[in-house]
């Protein structure tokens, strides 16, 4: 096993009332220590649902149905909730998109960090508030010996998801999941808690998963990309190569419609159309209604993710 | 948190001013302390002589403030019907009825928790539907009922609890004021019948809102982020879900049981429990009017000081309310 983790063929379906919809249709990626790999798309691509499938805490009705996670060479699809709970937090942590909804509100700081310490290693809560102390100061939050103290309502959304990431810093991560970790923060201080992710993964050798809408910080902090359109993979491949030269008109489109992508003065692309509802998505290419490159073949058969050209993997009958 | 807990015991302190001036507005209109002390055998000539001595033509207001003053000072008139101060009258009432509730709020916490967690975390279990099926036989059904469904299962049928009065109590403090049944087999015996019937009325709502409440925060990011970070079952249960639970069932609790105190009456009189609500009843009967305001404003200040209790616990154990008093 060479990579850090590998997700195989997985499928993730939701039991509903109305029969069983698949959120995610057999997608495949890895990632390897201390790399960082962004997952775009549109909202209700498969997107979160991928990054809590990792650690097997998919919301209730939804399951994995198929496929399987490699962790260090373990299969960790196939363990059970307490093996789960050695991982979580632990090898793998969260960042969740909301702040101001992530921390308990009735309990302080330093006790859900301590707790979270105590869950995984052996020690006394002295030393585990002197840790999280040290990672309060890694996270360059401001007086970080009051912060333990405090309750999360006394924090602004910057500094909760500095704390945060503090304590997804605890344990000893492998990977940080960071599901839309800066959307609900306003934009200065986006940019500053991007900073401070990408310079901990690189200092830490820790490696990303980056759920967002916006490709533009995606281009900005990782190595590879993943675009994902109606529960699929659609393009796959070096951030580089997909942000300059797309292959799949889907990405073309997301790349055309980010502010600064065309010349100044001119109009920004826009993709026409929505993403289908998973219970109704057309035959063939799931983006077929909406391209323009759109052939016979594309609403009868569904394009395999494969190698093109310029080296990155792309579903699309007509380019390569 | 300091300026929190002065701003409650002011706002309790306006209440009671309120409550005071209507319990004495009501005893000075139908009320006639003449009578109560000396009966009907006496000329209307004298009646008005002891009046005007009594202070009963001041002004309004005059008479108002000397009923604080004296209510300050413990003094809330005297029963014709007992031929005692009210506020003795009151306090050897007081603990039968005391116990009631206190036997009463045991049950509720002892059953409600556990099956309100449980239907919440299980709630397709045989156990949760069983539960929930129970309770909503328990709220359709009135107090009275209730009462006399146990009195015949268990009192007339079973013939294993009894029924009627305290039974044997022991002197708490060894001056007659707190005779308590909580001490003696007896005593324990006889406060079943009575509590559960009380309890009927709160405990299915109880253990409906504790399970509404915790599958609600259950739901929540922050429990989420609980199971996000590894931490087991148990506590993301115990700890992280089952504060944010009882946040809103403290205070429901506060005022459940203030209306719970009011079914009391109820269920002393099917009991023949000499508490409070037994006295009440007999005060109605007899038109002990002095008794009767002075048990409202009893009442009544235990009404707010619970609450401000309650109120001034929840600010403890909410962080964010605390921020809030503060500012
Ligand atoms: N709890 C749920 N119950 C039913 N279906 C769900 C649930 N959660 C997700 N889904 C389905 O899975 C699909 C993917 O959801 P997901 O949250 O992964 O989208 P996303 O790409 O993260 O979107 P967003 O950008 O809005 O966060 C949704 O379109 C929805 O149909
Ligand atoms: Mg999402």
């Amino acid at each position: 096993m060479s990579h850090l983790l590998e997700v195989r063929d997985l499928e993730v379906k939701f039991a509903l009332r109305s029969g069983d919809i698949t959120a995610i249709d057999g997608i495949d990626f890895t990632l390897d220590q201390g790399e960082r790999l962004g997952i775009v798309g549109e909202s209700g691509a498969g997107k979160s649902v991928t990054g809590f499938s990792i650690i097997n805490l998919i919301s209730k009705p939804g399951f994995i149905s198929r496929g399987s996670i490699y962790f260090e060479g373990n299969k960790i699809s196939d363990y059970s909730d307490s093996q789960m709970r050695t991982i979580r937090g632990n090898r793998i942590s969260m960042i969740f998109q909301d702040p101001m909804m992530t921390l308990n509100p009735v309990f302080t700081i330093g006790f859900q960090m301590i707790e979270t310490l105590r869950a995984h290693k052996k020690i006394s809560k002295s030393d585990a508030r002197a840790i999280a102390l040290e990672k309060l100061k890694k996270v360059q939050i401001p007086s970080p010996e009051e912060r333990l103290d405090q309750y999360p309502h006394e924090l602004s959304g910057g500094m909760r998801q500095r704390i945060i990431i503090a304590i997804s810093l605890l344990v000893n991560p492998a990977i940080i999941i960071a599901d839309e970790p800066t959307t609900a923060l306003d934009v200065t201080i986006q940019a500053e808690i991007m900073d401070l992710l990408q310079q901990l993964c690189e200092t830490e050798k820790m490696g990303l998963i980056l759920i967002t809408h916006d490709l533009g910080v995606v281009s900005q902090v990782t190595e590879k990309i993943a675009v994902m359109y109606a529960g699929k993979i659609i393009e796959f491949g070096p951030t580089d190569q997909v942000v300059h030269s797309p292959v799949h008109p889907y990405t073309t489109g997301l790349i055309g419609s980010i502010p600064g992508s065309t010349a100044p003065g001119e109009k920004l692309l826009q993709i026409p159309g929505m993403m289908p509802t998973l219970s109704n998505i057309p035959e063939g290419c799931a983006f077929n209604p909406r391209c323009d490159l759109c052939e016979p073949i594309c609403t009868r058969k569904t394009p395999p993710l494969e190698k093109k050209q310029n080296g990155t993997m792309a579903a699309c009958h007509i380019k390569d | 948190m300091f300026a929190f807990i002065i701003r409650r015991i002011l706002q309790a302190v306006v209440v009671m001013l309120v409550i005071s001036l209507m319990g004495f507005a009501i005893k000075n209109n139908i009320g006639d302390p003449v009578r109560d002390l000396v009966g009907e055998r006496v000329t209307p000539a004298e009646r008005a002589k002891m009046a005007d001595d009594m202070g009963l033509n001041d002004p309004f207001l005059i008479q108002y403030l000397r009923f604080i003053g004296h209510a300050v000072k413990g003094d809330l008139g005297r029963s014709f019907l007992y031929n005692k101060p009210n506020l003795e009258v009151i306090s050897q009432h007081a603990p039968a009825t005391i116990e009631l509730l206190m036997g009463t709020a045991l049950i509720i916490v002892l059953i409600s928790l556990p099956l309100g967690v449980q239907s919440a975390l299980q709630p397709k279990s045989k156990l949760a539907r069983f539960t929930m099926s129970f309770s909503t036989l328990g709220i359709s059904m009135p107090v009275f009922l209730t009462a006399i469904l146990l009195i015949y299962v268990f009192a007339v049928h079973l013939q294993i609890l009894p029924s009627f009065g305290r039974g044997e109590t022991v002197d708490l403090f060894g001056n007659g004021y707190w005779n308590t049944g909580f001490l003696t087999r007896d005593g324990l015996e006889h406060l079943i019948l009575p509590c559960l019937s009380l309890s009927s009325i709160m405990l299915p709502l109880f253990i409906r809102l504790i399970r509404s409440e915790m599958m609600e925060v259950l739901e929540t990011e922050y429990i989420k982020y609980a199971w996000a970070k590894g931490l087991s079952p148990a506590r993301v249960w115990m700890v992280h879900a089952f504060k944010n639970t009882l946040l809103p069932v403290v205070t429901v609790f506060g005022v459940q049981m203030g209306i719970t105190f009011a079914f009391t009456i109820l269920t002393e009189l099917v009991f023949q429990w000499q508490g409070m609500g037994f006295m009440f009843l007999e005060a109605v009967q007899r038109a002990d009017i002095s008794l009767l305001i002075a048990y409202l404003v009893v009442v009544a200040s235990v009404f707010v000081l619970v609450n401000t209790v309650v109120d001034i616990v929840y600010g403890f154990i909410n962080p964010t309310v605390r921020i809030v008093g503060t500012r």
